[in-house]
Formats: structure tokens, C-alpha cells, sequence
């Protein structure tokens, strides 16, 4: 711990400058906690207000009345675009993304990372390097042609679904959503597990061998059951990630039902139609952040983890 | 005996391996089939895509994608194109944002980020509750936090309301609405979101420096001040770096900012080059211009990332 | 036909050899250590046996069985480790028994396995603990259970107590030792202490960058080393290598060695060794282990030729048993071993007793050993 203290030489200067010291840095981080907190409070108070009070009150304001209105008409009544049947429909098209998303790319990553860690071969390091490039292009770079290609697989869907009765998900947004957040996010659980598993003894992996372990039963009795922290990182920064995106979301169900959760809710606000409801669009907001604010207050630690691993040291 | 085995070579000649069977040469091979999946797809939709993006750049397509070679025409309109123009250049506006909002960005969030950790570090009480405070706007999506902020920046409803109500009534506060400001407005927000992030790094610098360094400073008279300048900063450089490639590439890689705070500001004065592009493919046909974008950010891109990759995984010598 | 042979081994990654042509054999039932210095290889050559490494060329062999190619769950081997490796998912019954799992022995015989090798090593009130629940010592038991219960042909030990206290590591040697005596197990054993190596071994090889610079018992390594590395490596304190020319004295042949102020000693030789003539008038190394430097009355009593010199005393250290003394000679510090009683002031001068039986000459340029 570097935990640097003021040194005594200054602090027998009296007991003021100390005293001082002190109230000056808990006012900073106090005032920057309010900075920090701000839009969020702000949102939280006026999804509770009417809009008689938002248009004569002040935005920083406790509500007067407190009232679920808002957020019943975020979650059943708004209109997204023409569609006046609230968001509710939006959040399910979400989840349904995200969680095969997140699960299959964790696997994958966990997979990749146990290999490239564990089973070493020439030019590991580059496909690895490869890999970890994938996680910082610009997604601008890769938007037109995949773009054409779900396409084409959507024309070749409803072939397949006139000739077989089935597309086999194939031109479906939301299946389109999860194949392109596996794309691009196996580079990143690649990257959390080859990096976990790199401090992960090989000893035991080597013992497993002795021990007439096969590939996959040392992955699954002896990786996966030591693995629960990183599984942990992975599937929140995975979860957050998939469940934030605007770029991919907009680009590739951008329209029609299938839109996701983001998408849905930059629809809702920059509806020009009528009166704007502030409280329905931050209530709309807050249930959008709902899931990533819960997974954060729950798991914060293991979030900001994932950030780090994201950050420092390829 | 004690025989002494010096470098003497043994000319065995080398013995005929067992034929390895089928099922155990399968064995061998596993890894790399199992890894091998998602190196395609890397291949393929990563490295195949930016080839096809790239070649794209140099075709003429317009609403649909077009494979005529056309040379570097949708580059000569990109630059071509100046603020002289009517309409003025899209494209300069984005860059100009782009340098504004990047050199901005990373300078405030690192220079915040650093003061904030160096408070934290200051053996705070309650610092478990302030640090997830300072974090959680990384966890949200800036389509969430976006809604906030727009309502807080507008002249009508936000800040400025709130300080007139509270009697401040020359206050005066319209970035937001003002073509040549709404990028300050993006820095405000995004620095917001960021430099809690940049702190978190900070402080897990800080902790984990060795404490015995900072006594050795101690007894050797440094003060406070000194004692960062001099031995704490210049130790956290690693840092400074992992946090500079992270916000460089935050910074190019930033949209949904520009699309919730201001919807492209003004005449699309707040776009960057990721709005340029998205707009220019997507909404006004462009695509090779759009292509041609995307191929500058990306080779923005590179130029910061792949030095830095390349040092990070370089083999280090055993 | 010894029961582990290793012939003409080679092991390449990529441009670089790690293992240059290893040749060493081992009876039943022996005891051989693969001690050397760090990135000597030993390491390496361990895990070609238990086939965690492919080879370059070579053959190894166990009972007569050449094993080059087969997987390591089918070479008959049991292997510890240096971290002992044990699953930390796993309770300590779970550790002892996943091999026999992994082979699909029924769970009837793996539990009767379970407890006979508790019973044999006492671990039996830890079988429903995890790993992280146990003593270093007792992970070290445990290890050894998982590796005992397979019955193997050949047993690998990889810097096994390298991980402990030192107390404890002087213990588990013991112990070791033991279950080696009772059990009658082949035993390969990798190490960086050439104490362990000295009290473990039937057989040691000694390895530098890859290459076996001696094979044999730890009583010809230690007396006898074959060169100036061995003799260096081999021993605590370790010997006095004393770089000295070849005089004569009569007829005899004379080690001179140089003093600081002094005119030089020099030692006669009665017996030398026959290629030393070739070096009269040139440098040699001359060495002499500290416990064959002494004081006269603690001088071997039937050693057949001690020669004593006045040696100017620089530091004393007594180490309780025995006490040390530092001159310097040729240029060097050079330790003496006397009794812990001797009555020795430094910086005085006072009669070394040199026990030439026991000394040895390398050819600096070589580093070889002259006989």
C-alpha cells in the first residue's frame, strides 16, 4: 500500500493545517461525488414528477407528489416511432440478445484462452495478437460489409424458409445482433482468460496429463471449476457491453420490432411528435439502465476488473 | 564408474517413431481445432472485413455497394470538400471536432483521473462508497446517461433554468444549442463518463507502488508536493500510457455520445468521424465516401494500437 | 539392462538445444538426482520422461520399454510437482483418486486405494479437506498419496521441496527418503540443492547448459569430481579452487601457490597425479575442499601426506560444529574448516594443515580434471 500521509514535519505545523487538509480533500471528493452523480439523480427525480411540475419546478427538485405514472407509460404506453406500445418489448428484445450473446462468446473466450495458455504452439502469439486487434478497431470499418452480409443471409433465409418451412434464424435481427456481438467480443473474453489463465499454474495441467486427463476433461474439471472469477469479469463486462451498444444495434435493427433496448429509447427521445414527457423519457432511460445499473451495484468490483484486464497489459 | 559425458555425439541413427494412430494424431491436433473457429471468424470478419471496406473506398458506390475500381475519387471528395463550400465541409467539421474533443478528452480525463486517485489515496474514510460513485457512468450506456445530460445542458430546462430560479438571472448557458460550442458539451459529457475510469487506474497505480520507496522519500525530507511530483507521477508512467491508448481509442471510437447529447448538433456540427461515416453510408448514400471515413479512422487507429500491442506481447526474454 | 535408460536425448526449440545428447541409466529400485543451476535443463529432461515434452531424438526407456512416443498417462510414471499441483477444486480424496477416475476405475477400488495410501502416509483425517485448507507439509503428503496410489514403474520428483521452510524441507528429505527405502519405488528426482542431491541420491547427474557433466555416486561426484564446475557445484562450503603453478621441489613435483605479501607456499607432492608433470612451470587450478584445510592437530590422523603451511588468518567464523577460517592464497579467499574448539585470532598467522590425498587439479584452459 503507498498510502502517503502528510509527513509529521508538516503536520507539527498545528493541528489546523491539518485540520484543514482534510476538509479541503472530503470537500473536493464530496464535490465531485455530486458531479459524478448528478445526471443520474436527475433522472431518477424527474421519472417520479408530473409534467406540471418539471415545467414549474426546479430539475434538482425532491418530487412534490411523487407518481409511477411515468414509468407505467415508459414501460406499456409510449410511442417508439409510430408503435405506441411502450418499451417493455424493446427490454425482452435485449435480453434475448444478450444472454445466448454473452454466453456463447464467454465460452469461446474461455476455450481460446485455455489453448493459448495452456497449449502453446508456434505462432500463438500471433493469432492471439491477432485477436486482441479485433477488440480495438473502429467498428465503422467493419459496419458496411457486414452489413451486406447479414443481408444476403437474410435473402438466402427466406429462400430457405420457402423451400424448408425454416430459416434457421437466418435473416432474424436478433439472431443477426448475437452472431455480431460474438464476432466482436470473443477478442475481448480472449483476452480476460488468456490472461487469467496465463497465471493459472501449468503444473496442474501437466499433473492432469499424468493423470490420463483429456483435453476437454482438463478444461472441465480442472480449468472451469478455478475459473469462477474471471467467468464472473467476463460475462458483466460481456453483459454491459452487448446490452450498451448503440452502433451495431442501430445498424443492423435500426427499425421494426426487433430493435433493441438503446436503440428503442433514442427513438423514444428524439420523438418530435406532440409535447416531449420528460418524465416518461427518463423513466424510460432508468429502465434501460436498470439491468447494467443492478449487475454494477451488485458487482461493481468485478466490472471495474474487467475494465483493468480491457486496459493494462495485452 | 563415474563416466564423464562430455559433448561427444552419439551417431544413433534416429529411431523410426511408432506410426501415431489416428485417434491420438486427432488428440494432438485438438487445440488448434478448437481454436481455430474463432481465428476464422476473426480472419474473416475482421481482417476480410476492413480489406472489403478499404476496397470499397475506392469504388464509386453509392446507396448500394458498387465493385468498379474508380482510384482515389471518394478520398478527393472527402478532402476536397472545405468549410468554403455550401454546404461547408461535413468531413473537416469532423476532424476539427475530432482533435478538439480527443486532445480535450484525454488531457482533462487523465488530469482528473490522476487528481481524483491522488485524493482517494489519501487514506479516506468512505472511500468504498465514492469509488463505485465516480465509476458507474462507464457501467451505463451513454444512450441512458445521454437523456440526462441533454436535459441538463438545455438553455430552457437545465442549468441555466435552475440558476435563474435561483435567482442568477444573467446566467447564461447555450452551448448545446451554439454550432461553434456543442463539441464542448460532447468533452463535458465524455469526460464525465470516462475520468472515473482513468481514476480507477490511477489508484490501482498508486497502490501499487512500494511503500517503502515513499518512506525512503519521507526521511529524505521530500514534502508532500515533492513527493509526488518527483517519485509517485514519474513511477505511474506505464499507467499514463495504458490510460492514454484507452482513451485515444474511447475517443475515435466515440458516436452514441454525439448521437444522444446533441442528435449531430446543430447542422451536424458536433459530429465526429464515426457519425460522418455512419451518416454518409447509412443516410445519404455516400458509401465510398463513408467507406473512405472509416478507412481514416482505422488507420488512426493502428498507428496508436499496434506499436503498443506489439510491445505488450512482444516475447520478453526468458 | 539398467531399468530407466536414456540414450543420446536431444531437445530443440526452435534454433535453440536445450538438451545436447543426454545418456544416463538407473537400476531398479535406484535413486537418481538431476542437480544443476538453473536453465541447465534438468527441468526439461524430467518432463521428457513423463512425455509432458517431445523429444528432438533419442530414446528413453523404462523396463525395457521404449516410451518416446506414448502419451504420459501411458508411461507407468507418477510425477510431483514443485507446487505439488494439487486440484484446488478438489477435496484431498478427490486428488488421490481423479487418475483412477480418469481411467474408469470403479469407486469401490478407488476408495480402497484412498484409504490404504492415507494409511501409509497418515493423511487419513484430511481426505474431505481442499487443498487450501492444508500445511505445506501436508501438501507435500498429499502429492506424494497421489502419485503413490498409482503404483507406478517410475516415480519423478520436480523440486519437490523447494516450496518449504527450511526446517521442514530437512524433514520431508527424510521422509522421502523413507518411502524410498520402504517402498523399493525407481525414483528420479530434480533438484537445485546439492544437499538434497548428496543425501537423496544412489546416482547423480550433475547438468550444465544441457550437457551431463558427471554421472555416478554421490561419493565419486563429491571426491572425485571430473571437472571444475562439478568440484564448484557439488559440496557446502563449497571447495577452494585455487588458481597455483606447477613447481618442483627435489624430485617431486610442488604446487606454488601465491600469497599476498609473502613469499609463496608450496606444497610438496608425493604422489601426484600423472598428467600433472605435463604442467610443470604453467598455471593450474588447484583444489582443496575446506574440511581437507585444517588446523594440524585436526589434521586426518591416517591421511598419508599433509603438508603445513602458515596461512595469514583474515575473518574467523564460528559456526558452532566446526569454525571457519578465511585466508587468501593465489589471490583468492580461501576457506579452511577447523574444529569448533580451535584456538584461531585473525589476523594473526597460523599453521594450515593442507591434506594433499585429497586434492584435485584442473587445467584452467579446459577445465578438466588432471589424473
Amino acid at each position: 500500500m503507498s498510502a502517503v500521509t502528510i509527513p509529521a514535519r508538516q503536520a507539527s505545523g498545528g493541528v489546523n493545517v491539518k485540520v484543514i487538509n482534510r476538509i479541503v480533500i472530503y470537500g473536493l471528493l464530496a464535490l465531485f461525488a455530486l458531479f459524478y452523480l448528478m445526471p443520474l439523480f436527475v433522472m431518477l427525480v424527474t421519472s417520479f414528477k408530473t409534467m406540471d411540475e418539471i415545467q414549474n419546478g426546479n430539475m434538482l427538485a425532491l418530487p412534490r407528489a411523487p407518481t409511477f405514472d411515468p414509468w407505467l407509460k415508459a414501460w406499456g404506453e409510449t410511442c417508439v416511432g409510430l408503435t405506441c406500445a411502450g418499451i417493455k418489448g424493446y427490454f425482452w428484445n435485449s435480453i434475448k440478445m444478450v444472454v445466448p450473446a454473452v454466453l456463447i462468446s464467454t465460452m469461446l473466450g474461455a476455450l481460446n484462452g485455455y489453448v493459448l495458455t495452456k497449449w502453446r504452439f508456434r505462432g500463438a502469439t500471433l493469432v492471439f495478437g491477432l485477436m486482441l486487434f479485433a477488440c480495438f478497431i473502429p467498428f465503422q470499418s467493419v459496419l458496411l460489409p457486414m452489413a451486406t452480409i447479414l443481408g444476403s443471409l437474410g435473402r438466402f433465409g427466406v429462400t430457405l424458409q420457402n423451400a424448408t418451412g425454416t430459416s434457421f434464424g437466418l435473416g432474424n435481427p436478433t439472431v443477426n445482433l448475437v452472431f455480431v456481438h460474438v464476432v466482436y467480443g470473443i477478442g475481448f473474453t480472449t483476452l480476460f482468460f488468456r490472461n487469467y489463465y496465463e497465471a493459472f499454474p501449468t503444473e496442474l495441467v501437466k499433473a492432469a496429463q499424468v493423470d490420463g486427463a483429456s483435453f476437454f476433461q482438463i478444461f472441465r474439471r480442472i480449468m472451469l471449476p478455478n475459473s469462477m472469477p474471471i467467468f464472473v469479469v467476463t460475462v458483466i463486462y460481456q453483459f454491459t457491453n452487448i446490452w450498451n451498444d448503440f452502433l451495431f444495434a442501430s445498424a443492423y435493427a435500426g427499425t421494426g420490432d426487433a430493435m433493441p433496448m438503446t436503440v428503442a429509447l433514442n427513438n423514444v427521445v428524439n420523438t418530435s411528435t406532440g409535447v416531449v414527457e420528460y418524465n416518461v423519457n427518463m423513466a424510460a432511460a432508468m429502465i434501460a439502465a436498470l439491468p447494467t445499473l443492478l449487475v454494477y451495484v451488485l458487482a461493481g468490483r468485478y466490472f471495474v476488473r474487467g475494465l483493468m484486464a480491457g486496459a493494462v497489459k495485452g | 564408474m563415474s563416466t564423464v559425458a562430455t559433448s561427444q555425439i552419439k551417431l544413433t541413427p534416429e529411431h523410426a517413431r511408432p506410426r501415431a494412430s489416428v485417434r491420438s494424431r486427432l488428440q494432438d491436433a485438438l487445440p488448434k481445432i478448437v481454436l481455430a473457429p474463432s481465428f476464422a471468424i476473426t480472419i474473416v470478419f475482421v481482417y476480410g472485413f476492413i480489406l472489403w471496406t478499404i476496397y470499397l473506398s475506392f469504388t464509386n458506390s453509392k446507396t448500394f455497394p458498387s465493385y468498379v475500381l474508380t482510384g482515389s475519387r471518394a478520398y478527393q471528395r472527402l478532402w476536397g470538400w472545405t468549410f468554403d463550400t455550401d454546404p461547408p465541409s461535413s468531413w473537416y467539421t469532423s476532424i476539427t471536432n475530432m482533435g478538439i474533443f480527443g486532445f480535450l478528452y484525454i488531457a482533462i480525463c487523465l488530469a482528473l483521473g490522476l487528481f481524483l486517485a491522488i485524493l482517494l489515496d489519501q487514506k479516506i474514510r468512505g472511500e468504498g462508497v465514492l469509488r463505485p460513485i465516480y465509476l458507474y457512468p462507464m457501467a451505463l450506456s451513454f444512450i441512458v446517461t445521454g437523456v440526462a445530460w441533454k436535459w441538463f445542458l438545455d438553455p430552457g430546462l437545465g442549468l441555466e433554468q435552475t440558476l435563474h430560479q435561483w435567482g442568477w438571472t444573467s446566467f447564461h448557458f447555450d452551448w448545446i444549442k451554439n454550432k461553434d460550442f456543442v463539441i464542448y458539451t460532447v468533452v463535458i459529457a465524455g469526460v464525465w463518463q470516462a475520468s472515473g475510469f482513468i481514476m480507477a487506474m490511477f489508484l490501482a497505480g498508486l497502490r501499487g507502488i512500494d511503500g517503502e520507496i515513499m518512506k525512503a522519500a519521507q526521511i529524505d525530507g521530500a514534502t508532500t508536493f515533492q513527493l509526488y511530483r518527483r517519485i509517485v507521477i514519474p513511477l505511474l508512467r506505464p499507467i499514463f500510457l495504458s490510460a492514454f491508448i484507452v482513451l485515444a481509442h474511447l475517443a475515435i471510437k466515440s458516436y452514441d455520445l454525439v448521437v444522444a447529447l446533441t442528435s449531430g448538433g446543430p447542422g451536424g456540427s458536433a459530429w465526429l468521424p464515426s457519425n460522418f461515416m455512419y451518416e454518409y453510408t447509412f443516410k445519404r448514400n455516400e458509401m465510398a465516401v463513408g467507406s473512405a471515413s472509416a478507412v481514416i479512422m482505422l488507420m488512426t487507429i493502428v498507428a496508436i494500437i499496434v506499436p503498443y500491442l506489439y510491445s505488450e506481447l512482444r516475447e520478453k526474454p526468458r | 539392462m539398467a531399468f530407466l535408460e536414456i540414450d543420446g536425448l536431444r531437445k530443440r526449440f526452435g534454433q535453440v538445444e536445450i538438451l545436447k545428447g543426454i545418456d544416463v541409466e538407473l537400476e531398479k529400485g535406484g535413486f537418481l538426482v538431476l542437480v544443476g543451476p538453473s536453465g541447465c535443463g534438468k527441468s526439461t529432461l524430467l518432463n521428457t520422461i513423463a512425455g509432458l515434452e517431445t523429444i528432438t531424438s533419442g530414446e528413453i526407456r523404462v523396463d525395457g520399454r521404449t516410451i518416446n512416443d506414448l502419451h504420459p498417462s501411458k508411461r507407468d510414471i507418477a510425477m510431483v510437482f514443485q507446487s505439488y499441483a494439487l486440484y484446488p477444486n478438489m477435496t484431498v480424496a478427490g486428488n488421490i483418486s481423479f487418475g483412477m477416475e480418469m481411467r474408469g476405475v470403479p469407486a469401490a477400488e478407488r476408495q480402497k486405494a484412498i484409504d490404504k495410501v492415507a494409511k501409509v502416509l497418515q493423511i487419513g483425517h484430511l481426505l474431505q479437506r481442499k487443498p487450501s485448507q492444508l500445511s505445506g507439509g501436508q501438501r507435500q503428503r498429499v502429492a506424494m498419496g497421489r502419485e503413490l496410489v498409482r503404483d507406478p514403474k517410475l516415480f519423478l520428483f520436480d523440486e519437490p521441496l523447494s516450496n518449504l521452510d527450511a526446517k521442514l524441507r530437512v524433514d520431508m528429505r527424510i521422509e522421502i527418503k523413507r518411502l524410498h527405502a520402504t517402498t523399493g519405488t525407481t525414483i528420479v528426482y530434480v533438484t537445485h540443492d546439492q544437499i538434497e542431491a548428496m543425501t537423496l541420491a544412489t546416482k547423480i547427474a550433475v547438468m550444465r547448459d544441457g550437457e551431463v557433466q558427471q554421472f555416478g555416486t554421490p561419493a565419486e561426484i563429491y571426491n572425485n569430481p571430473s571437472n571444475l564446475f562439478v568440484a564448484d557445484f557439488m559440496g557446502s562450503p563449497a571447495m577452494n579452487l585455487i588458481p597455483a603453478t606447477i613447481g618442483t621441489s627435489g624430485n617431486a613435483l610442488s604446487v606454488v601457490l601465491q600469497r599476498e605479501t609473502r613469499e609463496p607456499i608450496s606444497l610438496p607432492m608425493a604422489n601426484a597425479p600423472a598428467g600433472l608433470s605435463a604442467f610443470q612451470g604453467k598455471p593450474i587450478i588447484f583444489g582443496v575442499r575446506p574440511e581437507a584445510l585444517t588446523d594440524p592437530e585436526g589434521a586426518e590422523r591416517n591421511a598419508s601426506h599433509i603438508a603445513t603451511a602458515d596461512c595469514h588468518i583474515e575473518v574467523v567464523e564460528p559456526a558452532g560444529s566446526d569454525t571457519f577460517a578465511v585466508t587468501n592464497l593465489g589471490g583468492k579467499g580461501v576457506v579452511a574448516r577447523l574444529r569448533a574448539d580451535a584456538n584461531i585470532q585473525p589476523g594473526t598467522n597460523t599453521p594450515l594443515a593442507f591434506n594433499l590425498t585429497k586434492a584435485v587439479f584442473f587445467d584452467p584452459a579446459t577445465e578438466t580434471r588432471i589424473r
